[in-house]
């Protein structure tokens, strides 16, 4: 190959990672090639995801704008919530989950491989197809057609007599693609982090993140099953004329809708912050130089926000008139999870609290993170308060809130994740001044943006609007926001710079740039194709920092200034500590460590599964058209023959 | 250092030899994949609950007084009554059929999965024989809320069926070639996990549709 002069230059990347090409990505079952391919993925969607809110927000920017019609302003705003939460930060956390877990646990992959590379597949043929609705735009004669009816989707406004396009067909039909794909995964990542742990790493000596990782997932499994229904309803309603949902032929209840939605709607705020959490609780303690303040209570409040997060979804139709009993028990339950958050936002301050703190991007976005979903969680206990809910609902007031979790708590804590893990997976430092650049438009901008919606909100601006009236008093504040998010534009287009040039440019990482204490800083960065040359035996909590007495009893050392180079472990630099080479550059089948061979079913099976309801879309095309619907039984076809294939595959079998 | 290798190739297989908690990997899943599945059905369940004696129009499932005209019920007790009779039967046959798969008497395992899988038919093809007959009688999908929500239902656990009786028959000829010794019976003990799920939810479904009125 061609590339193998390069990488010869470097010793660390010179580390065997299995073989090269295009074909071997498409085949890999390898758990931190599929984390690669989610990140890539998703971080595109996320560019996508942003750039529709950066048109909503030029149509919003002054008064009686007319930059884009209601009609596509209710498409932009709806595929920009879809797009943010289903393809760009739940894949990204999943990314997350892929390359890391199995190397926090000491693993050598994850439990089902082959069902790995399926779910990710499965998620890549899925967003496509939701954003193909787009494309119709390309037809003569055809508008876009992407979802417009938000991303909850209430019927009856969904139902096919009053949105007769196929704009909530791709929602319905591609929602259940990716959240087969979520529940897969989940189902895998579960398994992996009970049964597949190193020995001597007892559940409570698994790091933060993979605990947080682990409530996630039992989250997801048990919430997208729900959403599932719910979204096969409207799917039978649209397509086959069931009537769950058309409350005029059959006298349906649009509450149904609302609860179910909901049910699954609240715990997903769940899954996209908990990830989050784990991962802001790995970063302050390494740049902290101290252990991780109240590890046990961290685990068990995490826990517990995951338990009460399943049942207080009702707080989101506090306005749909459920009666005083029902608003009281929701309001309570809200009001409760403000507990177990605030003893993890203590814990967070207590970790920080005399040590020797090094604000790298990482830890910037970190610290950052804590006071910006502070922000979002407090107006949360705001709209707990059922009569005061009554005000806020449906104004921009539940807009400022819900960015302020998603994007001053997820975002902020994902970009931290990715400063932090960037060099265990390309071997490799982000720049910190690129990042110092987009750390400070990235806070500056998301508090310019959303920080004036709460006054928007108490001012009487409603959601979902495409445009509004000049005397409103809304103007300032709609001008200030769209500056806002125009500087979070900049600084996401540096990060995406820094990303790509470090990647081939950076500085070289070693194992372990931060002299962090979990175990997937103990092997080379890039990690070799089998992870562990031998699986660790785990003796506590922080493995590297083990016989490291200061650090052991809790005392924080190194100097504050000390750049990365600098940092010890140990009473070695980190910098210097090499992995032996001799071993790095051994193939998996030098050291006779058995892994799953490549296999191309999981791409196959994706495809038919996504066949099977993507090809339903033709139920509502008129004209010859209409008959390739039958395309799905074809999908079906092919997904049982892929799933026999797959089951007598060799190599893999049991 | 061929002790060495040795050891290496021992460490290479830890899913199913020495996993944390001493569980097959597969069959935990499998456990796991069950709890999404009681969701999936539960919220079909809740649905159907939600909707239960809300339609506005015929037909209606049981017999009863509508806006003061008495009205019949479509659902027929008796035959339905037989089907989940043969489907419960079935999960007997299946016990009997993991039993012989695990002691490697490998032709009765062969009848005992074919007989479940067999009987599992006859479950179905009395839920073929039931929906054809609804349709003429003029409950289509979308007659009212009673007919999307029981043929969803239904249908819904149908489809677990038709899934769990083409698995069933798949593992009777493997086991009959030989391709599942008794050290394999796990692939048979996980099916048996599903087809018992599959038992279990219409448990619940069928005094939930048939007999409460």
């Amino acid at each position: 190959m061609a590339s193998t002069a390069t990488v010869a230059t470097a010793p660390h990347v010179a580390a065997h990672h299995g073989p090269t090409g295009l074909w071997s990505w498409v085949t890999t079952v390898d758990h931190k090639r599929i984390g690669i391919m989610y990140g890539v993925v998703s971080f595109i969607w996320f560019l996508v995801g942003g750039l529709e809110a950066l048109v909503v927000r030029a149509q919003l920017a002054v008064p009686n704008n007319d930059l884009v019609s209601a009609e596509f302003y209710n498409q932009l705003f709806t595929t920009h919530a879809v797009t943010m939460v289903f393809l760009a930060l739940m894949p990204l956390t999943a990314a997350f989950f892929n390359f890391l877990v199995p190397l926090q646990i000491g693993a050598r992959d994850v439990a089902f491989p082959r069902l790995n590379a399926l779910s990710f597949w499965v998620f890549f043929f899925g967003s496509l197809y939701l954003n193909s609705s787009f494309l119709l735009a390309l037809v003569p004669g055809v508008g876009p057609q992407a979802p417009n009816g938000g991303w909850f989707a209430y019927p009856p406004v969904t139902t096919l007599a009053y949105n007769p396009g196929l704009n909530m067909d791709f929602y319905v039909l591609g929602l259940q693609i990716i959240g087969l794909s979520s529940i897969i995964a989940s189902l895998n990542f579960i398994i992996t982090i009970i049964n597949l742990r190193a020995p001597g790493m007892r559940l409570m000596r698994m790091p933060i993140f993979t605990w947080m990782v682990l409530v996630t997932n039992v989250l997801i499994v048990t919430a997208l099953a729900v959403f599932t229904i719910a979204s096969t309803q409207l799917m039978f309603d649209r397509l086959f004329g069931s009537v769950f949902y058309d409350a005029a032929r059959s006298g349906a209840d649009p509450l149904l809708w609302q609860h179910l939605f909901w049910m699954f709607g609240h715990p997903e705020v769940y899954i996209l912050i908990l990830p989050i959490m784990g991962m802001v609780s790995e970063v302050l303690p390494t740049f902290s130089r101290k252990p991780l303040f109240g590890y046990n209570v961290m685990v068990f409040s995490g826990i517990l926000i995951g338990w009460l997060g399943w049942g207080v979804w009702s707080h989101h139709m506090f306005a749909v008139g459920l009666g005083p009993i029902a608003d009281t028990f929701f309001a309570l339950g809200t009001m409760l999870i403000a507990i177990p958050t605030g003893i993890k936002i203590f814990n967070w301050l207590g970790t920080m609290w005399g040590g020797a703190i090094r604000f790298t991007t990482a830890m910037l976005f970190a610290v950052a993170f804590i006071g910006m979903f502070t922000i979002g969680g407090i107006s949360g206990v705001m709209h707990s308060v059922a009569p005061a809910d009554l005000q806020q609902t449906d104004t921009y007031f539940v807009v400022a809130h819900l960015h302020y979790v998603f994007f001053g708590g997820t975002v902020i804590g994902l970009w931290s994740g990715m400063y932090y893990w960037y060099p265990k997976v390309f071997g490799r430092l982000l720049d910190e001044k690129l990042g110092l650049v987009h750390f400070w438009m990235t806070l500056v901008g998301m508090n310019l943006t959303f920080f004036p919606m709460h006054f928007l909100g108490l001012y009487g601006m409603p959601r979902r609007i495409f445009t509004y009236a000049d005397n409103m008093g809304f103007n300032e504040m709609n001008m200030l926001a769209t500056i806002g998010s125009f500087m979070i534009g900049l600084g996401t287009l540096v990060f995406a710079f820094n990303l790509f040039t470090a990647w081939k440019r950076g500085k070289i990482a070693g194992p372990n740039p931060w002299g962090a204490a979990t175990l997937e800083w103990s092997i080379p960065s890039p990690p070799p194709e089998y992870n562990f040359r031998e699986l660790p035996v785990v003796r506590s909590r922080m493995p590297l920092w083990e016989g490291d007495p200061t650090k052991e009893g809790g005392i924080p050392h190194g100097r504050r200034d000390e750049d990365t180079d600098d940092v010890t472990l140990g009473g070695a630099k980190v910098a210097t500590m090499e992995y032996p080479d001799d071993e790095s550059k051994m193939s998996a089948h030098d050291l006779g460590i058995h892994l799953p061979p490549p296999s191309y079913w999981p791409i196959v099976l994706a495809l038919g599964i996504t066949m099977v309801f993507g090809m339903l879309i033709f139920r509502n095309v008129d004209g010859a058209l209409h008959n390739l619907w039958m395309g799905s039984i074809a999908g079906i076809l092919l997904t049982v023959y892929s799933i026999y294939r797959w089951a007598f595959e060799p190599g893999h079998g049991h | 250092m061929d002790h060495s290798h040795a050891m290496a190739g021992h460490a290479a297989h830890p899913a199913h030899i020495d996993t944390s908690t001493g569980l097959d990997s597969r069959k935990m899943a499998f456990w796991g994949f069950i709890g999404s599945e009681c969701l999936l059905f539960g919220s079909l369940i809740g649905t159907y609950m939600a909707y239960k004696g809300k339609s506005i129009n015929g037909p209606y499932p049981h017999p009863g007084i509508v806006d003061g005209k008495e009205v019949e019920g479509i659902l027929n007790i008796p035959l339905t009554t037989a089907s989940t009779f043969i489907l419960l039967m079935s999960s007997v046959a299946m016990v009997l059929a993991l039993n012989y798969t695990q002691r490697g008497e490998r032709s009765r395992a062969f009848t005992w999965l074919l007989l479940t899988a067999f009987l599992g038919s006859i479950f179905l093809g009395c839920q073929v024989y039931e929906f054809t007959h609804f349709v003429h009688e003029g409950l289509g999908l979308g007659t009212n809320l009673f007919s999307s929500s029981f043929y969803l239902l239904t249908g819904f656990h149908g489809a677990h069926v038709t899934v769990g009786v083409i698995y069933l028959i798949t593992l009777a000829f493997l086991v009959r070639a030989g391709k599942i010794p008794p050290e394999k019976a796990l692939n048979v003990e996980i099916a048996g996990l599903y087809w018992h799920f599959v038992d279990v939810i219409w448990i619940v479904i069928f005094p939930l549709v048939y007999l409460i009125k």
